[in-house]
């Protein structure tokens, strides 16, 4: 749910890297939290397990700057992919303003990536959030791998509707900003050409 | 819900941080916010220099979040009060208006629980009002004023900007 406070003149949106366990979620935002300018991030806060696995969140705020008197924040969140978390990847839609679905490009997790497009679409549902109205980019990830498909099956089997999409190697960084600006562009579109 | 999008105007910014310094004032707490359930921060007032706000209001809401389930599981819509007691600062929070939360921080030397609670449920009663309108007034109006096609130019020139390599 956006935010739009004309006292403080603040616009805060919030974007959840949503997808299967294990395919590059937590990844994307380290990345980002590691590149991007000190000044301009908050604290990165990850509720994750003793080997690293997100069991409830993470969460980066962004600060944009000033843009005619507007401070503009986005709040990055990922969900915990694995399978019996869904209680938890609900919660963490709720009031979602963009979407980033992070499919992992290994040939062996194309029911996972599938199985978790379903499981988005659902979730958003419970939300009272409208799957085919919200912003919502893809990103094929881990593309370095030898077992990784082909961008045009990629295509086919994960993004029939024709979302913006992206082919990245988290790890090292590629595709990662590409992916946050695409969101970014999307979700303050929808907010400034008004809210669905 | 507020799937919608929230638009917080002046006056209702204005009455909402006066009722809030109210509180504070007859809590002695030290810092309040208010945090709308998904996580966003709307207002904070008070002493909280010494933690990060957004990472604050973020985890209270997934904090509220996560209770609220465990609530349904036995039969309850939710808890409209949590408590966390620390040794020396404890946190109060509370449902205000539905959709909306309370967090009350305060220092167990200064004040007591007992008191936080009083003052918490007058101001949520003042609270109430005023939030219910205001997400009423976020509902009719369709879209933000101000923004033109020069504002989404400039900041997708920022976004451009600032999300590099």
């Amino acid at each position: 749910m956006s935010l739009i406070n004309y006292a403080s003149r603040e616009i805060n949106c919030k974007i959840v890297y949503y997808g299967p366990g294990l395919g590059g979620k937590t990844t994307n935002i380290k990345y980002v939290y590691k590149q991007i300018d000190p000044d301009a991030r908050g604290k990165l806060v990850s509720l994750a397990t003793e080997t690293d696995r997100t069991l409830f969140f993470d969460f980066l705020p962004l600060d944009l700057g000033q843009v005619q008197g507007f401070k503009s924040r986005f709040h990055l969140y990922t969900v915990p992919g694995q399978v019996h978390y869904d209680a938890s990847r609900k919660l963490i839609l709720k009031g979602a303003d963009g979407v980033v679905f992070v499919a992992d490009a290994q040939k062996e997790r194309v029911d996972e990536n599938l199985e978790s497009l379903e499981n988005l679409r659902v979730n958003l549902l419970s939300q009272n959030l409208n799957p085919e109205t919200i912003p919502l980019v893809l990103q094929y990830n881990k593309m370095d791998l030898p077992n990784a498909m082909d961008p045009d099956d990629l295509e086919r089997y994960l993004n029939p509707k024709g979302y913006l999409s992206f082919e990245a190697v988290a790890l090292e960084g590629i595709g990662v900003f590409d992916t946050l600006k695409a969101i970014s562009k999307l979700v303050l579109k929808a907010i400034s050409e008004g809210r669905k | 819900m507020l799937q919608d999008g929230l638009i917080m105007y002046e006056d209702s910014f204005n009455k909402i941080n006066e009722i809030i310094d109210e509180l504070l004032s007859r809590s002695k707490a030290e810092c309040v916010f208010l945090v709308d359930k998904s996580g966003q921060l709307i207002t904070k007032k008070g002493e909280f220099n010494k933690f990060d706000s957004a990472a604050f209001a973020s985890l209270s809401a997934g904090n509220f979040a996560a209770t609220s389930e465990l609530a349904k599981l036995i039969g309850e819509t939710e808890f409209s009060v949590l408590f966390h007691e620390g040794v020396a600062e404890s946190i109060h929070i509370s449902v205000v208006a539905g959709s909306i939360i309370m967090v009350v921080v305060f220092d167990v030397n200064n004040t007591s629980l007992g008191l936080i609670r009083l003052e918490v449920k007058k101001s949520i009663e003042k609270l109430a009002g005023v939030l219910k309108d205001m997400i009423e007034r976020s509902k009719e109006d369709g879209k933000i004023q101000e923004l033109d096609q020069s504002f989404t130019e400039a900041i997708e020139n920022e976004i451009d900007n600032l999300f590099k390599d």
